[in-house]
């Protein structure tokens, strides 16, 4: 995937003069001895990291993290301290405030927290902000907002003002004013932290379906752990300024690097975040479609089961056979099960979320077979596991959830390369 | 003990004024006091019913029909106390003080909201133009533009524009830090950032500042009919000067009436402008 936005070593220290204590900071000194020596806070500190084209990239920190402030450096809304910011192969700190104006119109559009509509301006208004103030026509202006306030299910609302809609539609207006400008790169601060839950959850759905159309660049700004997990292709996690750790909502989850992103992700809703890959049990006992039913009946007496899983030589899931169907065949003198029709049990694809299985375990009376994406068998879910998994963590390690997790000693990523120790 | 000679020194900075700009001045005062009466003669021209209805129309429009009625009925009053002309007087005066306020205090305003030495500079003089006695400056208005309609300008414009001025700057910096973000992020230029964010969203505020620039000003016509201003200032003078209290009324009340028609019509355009804009 292709670079979008490099930000290496990005320091912000606020105050006036803060070479000082720039110096300090490069002198290894931490930010409460800075506070105190010089009074100057230090808003983010040495912060690195690559957003690829195409992918909702999450910022994720309690207040006061600094990710606001990383957000609005990205567009120099705030005024780096040092760093580089390089967007398109281009160093945004270099820019005269003339191309910069022009880098804000043609590459960034930005989504807020407290929607930031115009009070004065209706909904249509507010929408061609941006076109307008880059001196594109009313005409075209306006037709491009009618699209996406279409796209973003605002048609018949051009006309309103802010004050007359809810607190969903406001942020649907900002949604439309920023797509309208047709940016590459989306940034949205806190963009649903003002709403209610149920509106918040239907607005990030809406922001996923979106993007499967737009595919544009958005870093999004959230203090809401389940958000940033829904949302990202990948979370970055900032503590006092600091990043912690960067990785996939997965890696987060299942591989904590310490323990402060450990105590956030123990409240994680996990039936969200989990797939059946990460519940499943090895897939034994099985038997083959060439064997006949004494086979079946005999490796299910083995193992004290009344059914088992049928696979052909490439390990494609044909069917199940149970133990009376096994005897039925046994007495109408079948030798190979390919003989006979085999029963369907439920099957899911190794990506399904847990959640999406928890139903089909309560209605089946067989375990749900796991597939990969060739159809072969490469699991099982049984009800015992899908409950472990879910099941509230245990008190202080993290340790526990691993080991509750089948599969999970051989499917911890092992590339650790953008895995970031904090400071 | 040494005193300083604030006094002497200011003394001579007047007559030095006077000397060199006096010829100017008198000319300034000769043409603008033209203007003046001009304004006040076409007004009497029309004829006062006409007058009326175009009151009732305005308030009309802005408020409704309680504030028409009232206005109609106020306006009645001071014709049928013949108060008319004086009453025409005085609302000459207000307009040309208020609009020369907005003209000078609004583009004041805008410069001190948005540049802070600006705001430094210019929030001790706003607080002298509003607490020093009046009379302290009348009188050398007097030396510079003679007596009559002019220096009661003059005046009404020292003590009237801080409002303009303060509430402009209040609205442009309380104008929210996301709007801003908002234009900035778009790429807006400053100028558009002016027109387009802070001054429509600060002009309620705007707007209630020159509400009470106006009702200064109708304050300070009362005084400056000490200077010969005329008008229904005036006929309050009069009225005290000979303690006719009967008058002094009269006159009064007919103050108080267009004081209340045009704070309505400011206030409810203000107050129009605000309930958009949440």
């Amino acid at each position: 995937m292709a670079e979008k936005i490099v930000v290496s070593e990005l320091i912000k220290i606020f105050g006036n003069h803060p070479q000082h204590a720039l110096k300090m900071l490069k002198d290894g000194k931490n930010k409460d001895e800075i506070l105190k020596e010089t009074g100057y806070t230090v808003g983010v500190h040495n912060v690195s990291f690559t957003i690829n084209d195409g992918e909702i990239f999450v910022i994720m920190g309690l207040s006061g993290s600094g990710k606001s402030t990383i957000l609005r450096c990205l567009n120099r809304l705030i005024e780096p301290s040092a760093g580089k910011i390089i967007i398109d192969g281009v160093n945004i700190m270099d820019l005269k405030d003339k191309e910069l104006r022009n880098f804000r119109q043609s590459k960034t559009a930005m989504v807020f927290q407290q929607f930031a509509l115009l009070p004065h301006r209706t909904v249509l208004e507010n929408t061609v902000y941006g076109l307008e103030v880059q001196g594109i026509s009313k005409d075209q202006r306006e037709k491009k907002a009618f699209q996406t306030l279409d796209a973003v299910g605002l048609k018949g609302y051009e006309n309103q003002y802010p004050s007359q809609l809810s607190g969903g539609m406001k942020q649907r207006v900002g949604l439309a004013r920023a797509l309208t400008n047709d940016a590459d790169i989306l940034l949205m601060d806190e963009a649903f932290s003002a709403l209610d839950p149920l509106i918040r959850e239907e607005m990030q759905d809406e922001l996923l379906t979106l993007q499967e159309k737009v595919r544009k660049t958005i870093v999004f700004i959230t203090h809401d752990l389940n958000e940033a997990l829904k949302l990202g292709d990948r979370i970055a996690f900032l503590k006092d300024g600091a990043l912690v750790q960067i990785g996939t909502p997965e890696e987060i989850v299942k591989n904590p690097a310490n323990d402060y992103i450990a105590k956030f992700v123990k409240g994680v809703d996990k039936s969200k975040i989990l797939t059946a890959e990460d519940v499943m049990k090895k897939p034994q006992p099985h038997m083959l479609l060439r064997d006949g039913p004494n086979v079946a009946l005999r490796i299910m007496k083995q193992n004290g089961i009344s059914s088992v899983y049928v696979l052909d030589k490439q390990k494609h899931l044909k069917g199940i056979i149970t133990v009376d169907a096994a005897l039925e065949a046994r007495k109408a003198g079948v030798i190979s099960l390919s003989e006979i029709e085999l029963e369907q049990g439920p099957i899911v694809r190794e990506d399904t979320p847990v959640l999406d299985t928890i139903g089909i375990i309560v209605e089946s009376k067989y375990p749900i077979a796991v597939v990969n994406e060739e159809g072969k068998l490469v699991g099982i879910i049984v009800r015992g596991s899908v409950l472990s998994a879910l099941a509230p963590d245990n008190s202080d390690d993290v340790e526990n959830e691993q080991t509750s997790l089948p599969l999970s000693d051989t499917d911890i990523p092992t590339d650790h390369s953008n895995n970031q120790e904090g400071v | 003990m040494y005193k300083i000679p604030m006094a002497e020194y200011i003394d001579k900075g007047v007559r030095w004024m006077e000397a060199t700009f006096g010829n100017g001045m008198d000319a300034f005062s000769e043409g603008f006091g033209k203007f003046i009466r001009g304004f006040e003669h076409i007004l009497q021209i029309i004829p006062w019913w006409v007058l009326i209805l175009i009151f009732a129309v305005i308030t009309f429009k802005v408020k409704g029909w309680k504030l028409s009625l009232g206005t109609i009925l106020g306006l009645l009053l001071i014709y049928n106390l013949q108060l008319w002309s004086a009453f025409l007087s005085s609302l000459v005066l207000v307009i040309i003080s208020a609009v020369i306020c907005i003209l000078i205090g609004i583009p004041l305003g805008i410069a001190s909201g948005r540049n802070n030495t600006f705001h430094r500079i210019i929030s001790p003089i706003l607080d002298l133009m509003q607490t020093l006695p009046s009379f302290v400056y009348l009188i050398p208005a007097l030396l510079f533009f003679g007596i009559g309609k002019v220096p009661a300008v003059f005046a009404t414009v020292i003590f009237a524009m801080p409002p303009a001025i303060r509430l402009t700057d209040l609205g442009i910096r309380q104008v929210p830090v996301d709007l801003m973000e908002v234009g900035q992020a778009f790429g807006s230029t400053p100028r558009q950032l002016l027109w387009k964010i802070q001054l429509p969203v600060a002009l309620p505020t705007v707007m209630s500042g020159i509400n009470q620039t106006i009702m200064l000003s109708l304050s300070m016509v009362v005084i400056a009919s000490m200077i010969g201003a005329s008008g229904l200032g005036g006929g309050v003078l009069e009225a005290i000067s000979q303690l006719k209290i009967g008058m002094g009324f009269e006159y009064g009340i007919a103050v108080v009436i267009l004081a209340i028609i045009l704070d309505r019509i400011t206030q409810s355009i203000g107050s129009s402008l605000r309930t958009e804009n949440k």
